[in-house]
């Protein structure tokens, strides 16, 4: 009733090429803008920011940028913490080495130095794929957090090897609190997240799709494989890279490059698997449900009057995490943006099904 | 020279040890195409039910027996519940698949055992022998140690020869022919599944006795990857070479060229160089090559 798109009819390309066709979306759309901008600061706690948040919108452009990678180039890559690490030292070092940076400036050039590291990793791409590359990356999951430790460089010599954030002011804004935080981790990811959706549905997406789905052919209709895979290296390190820098920058505030560590790039893959693999808003929905499970077994079981030991959860997440990823591959591949793309179609008959 | 010859010993003998996780992988991938990521979770978990059966009083011998028991359990049920329903997938699905089922059953083992260190001994000497006039150590243990994957690695070739094996390298050759021909293709993913967990069995067995039996375990299996890239995915003796060649290239590197880096390189150096081994030669020392039909 409510939403129905019969009796719509679009006049012109630009109404036909629009992200959101038919107005209820876009309402929709602009409504959750609206709720996520103003409406979050007035009901979020300090709590909420910290644990389940501002961690959201960091490892959400971290999914982002992996689903690029995997879920629209079909690269499996397991190095997607390394490449956050790249990120957060390359944005440290930056704002440490040039105060007068401005913030904004310092997170895309971290995006860039990630991107030219994720080129150089994703080389090998050229001439393996599947599982090979996804050992490859491997390479670059351990050799980097390495190489940070070991560089003194990196973190400016400091023995215990933990680099702190300096203090954040973009044009004045100096931004302290987790509200602000939040907004400027918002204010940025809606930004890339939205150039990743205009970038997936335009050239550069179809070439990376056409790849995935049988490279050879593509290559025989005149897609470079070459410029079309490190493209996609590039843009998805570019976005692991500032995700990176955002979950240094406003969630941790002080860490060691050794903790951009293997779980990390687990973390991400499960995102986008559970999200859904080729998928923009996959990878938000993911990203909400992985950080979810912990918090649910620690703060949430207790509510229901089960207590489990710290152990005992740790353990239980790895089970879930387990469960619901071989769960997803077999019963809805396409994960969580399927099942709301489900419940859309749905939504377009209801109250009238038949 | 003799540090070397020591340097060079100690690396081949640690290198055996990530053979026989190898070992497991390769089967695995010989028998289904399924590359099968859990196999470092599955020593785990086979070393954690090994020493829990010990713990409660029961002899080696029928710790063994009942831990095999579980492992062809957990083969059953990953069949059952995981490789059947994703018959005819694309192998980087089955890949991610294999990811989840490791997650699974490392917390599934942890959390009927425990994640403490636990320790293994089940009577192999561990005093060291000397070589060469005393300039070379070596622990009998590690010789135990290349003992065990030497005839693993016997049963594992002549085992092909029987008719079982057989069926194994046809199903892996072609799924449809194998089938046509009246082969049980859930029963042998059932058997080679098994096997891999005997393997990890034996793997755990021993990385247990070295280090104790612990959940870092796992790490240390991912080590196999560069061992099965260096050796090839479907070879059984290249999973024993690759093992000794990372072994013994990852101590050498650590000791001789690691003091101008501030050591630690042993983590990344094995990657590095099946980095390197995949742009020139992707199907590895043994491993046949990857021809790709359209």
């Amino acid at each position: 009733m409510l939403y129905r798109e019969s009796g719509q009819f679009k006049t012109s390309y630009p109404a036909d090429q629009a992200i959101f066709t038919i107005p209820q979306d876009r309402v929709f759309f602009a409504l959750l803008m609206l709720a996520g901008f103003v409406g979050v600061p007035f009901v979020a706690t300090d709590y909420l920011y910290t644990a389940l948040i501002i961690p959201f919108l960091c490892m959400a452009l971290a999914a982002l940028g992996l689903n690029i990678l995997t879920g629209y180039c079909g690269q499996v890559s397991l190095g997607t913490g390394a490449f956050m690490g790249v990120g957060a030292v390359a944005a440290w070092n930056l704002a440490y080495r040039i105060p007068e940076l401005n913030l904004l400036v310092v997170f895309i050039l971290a995006g860039l130095i990630a991107a030219a590291v994720g080129v150089l990793f994703g080389l090998p791409s050229l001439r393996i794929k599947g599982f090979y590359l996804a050992v490859a990356t491997l390479a670059a999951q351990f050799f980097l957090p390495w190489l940070f430790v070991k560089i003194g460089w990196f973190t400016n010599h400091n023995p215990s090897g933990v680099i702190t954030v300096p203090r954040l002011d973009i044009f004045g804004w100096r931004v302290d609190t987790p509200m602000e935080k939040y907004l400027l981790a918002l204010g940025v990811v809606s930004v890339l997240a939205l150039a990743a959706k205009n970038m997936v549905r335009s050239n550069p997406g179809r070439q990376w799709m056409a790849i995935r789905d049988m490279d050879i052919a593509a290559e025989i209709i005149g897609i470079r494989p070459v410029v079309a895979k490190l493209t996609a290296f590039a843009v998805s390190s570019f976005y692991i890279g500032v995700a990176g820098a955002l979950y240094f920058f406003l969630y941790l505030g002080s860490a060691e490059p050794d903790g951009f560590n293997i779980n990390l790039s687990f973390q991400a893959l499960f995102m986008i698997i559970i999200g859904g693999l080729g998928s923009i808003l996959g990878s938000f929905l993911g990203a909400f449900f992985i950080l979810l499970v912990p918090i649910f077994l620690t703060r949430g079981l207790p509510m229901m009057g089960m207590n489990l030991s710290t152990a005992a959860i740790a353990h239980t997440e790895f089970m879930v995490f387990g469960a619901m990823i071989v769960f997803f591959l077999i019963v809805e591949p396409h994960g969580l943006a399927r099942l709301w793309q489900i419940a859309k179609e749905k939504l377009r008959i209801w109250p009238f099904p038949y | 020279m003799a540090f070397f010859l020591e340097v060079l010993i100690g690396g081949l003998m640690a290198g055996v040890m990530y053979s026989l996780v190898a070992l497991g992988f390769v089967l695995i991938f010989k028998a289904s195409g399924v590359f099968n990521f859990a196999q470092g979770a599955m020593v785990l978990f086979a070393g954690l039910f090994f020493v829990g059966f010990i713990q409660k009083g029961a002899p080696i011998w029928l710790s063994i027996i009942l831990t095999l028991g579980v492992m062809a359990l957990l083969a059953m049920a990953i069949e059952r519940l995981v490789l059947r329903h994703l018959v005819n997938q694309e192998g980087i699905i089955l890949f991610m698949a294999t990811i989840g089922v490791s997650f699974f059953i490392d917390g599934l083992g942890q959390s009927i055992w425990g994640s403490g260190v636990q320790q293994i001994d089940i009577g192999i000497p561990t005093d060291p022998i000397l070589l060469m006039d005393g300039d070379i150590l070596i622990q009998s243990f590690d010789l135990w140690a290349a003992l065990v994957a030497g005839s693993l690695l016997t049963g594992l070739v002549l085992f092909q020869k029987t008719r079982i094996g057989r069926a194994l390298r046809a199903v892996a050759d072609d799924h449809q022919a194998a089938q046509s021909v009246g082969i049980p293709l859930n029963v042998i993913w059932v058997i080679v599944w098994a096997i891999a967990g005997m393997v990890a069995l034996v793997a755990g067995v021993m990385w247990g006795s070295k280090l104790g039996m612990q959940p870092a375990i796992v790490g240390l299996a991912l080590k196999a990857l560069p061992v099965l890239i260096l050796g090839g995915f479907t070879s059984v003796p290249g999973a024993i070479i690759g093992g000794l060649i990372v072994g013994a290239g990852e101590k050498i590197a650590e000791i001789y060229i690691g003091p101008y880096f501030g050591g630690g390189i042993e983590n990344w150096f094995a990657y590095v160089v099946a980095l390197g081994f995949l742009l020139i030669r992707p199907q590895g020392l043994f491993g046949e090559r990857i021809i790709e039909r359209v």
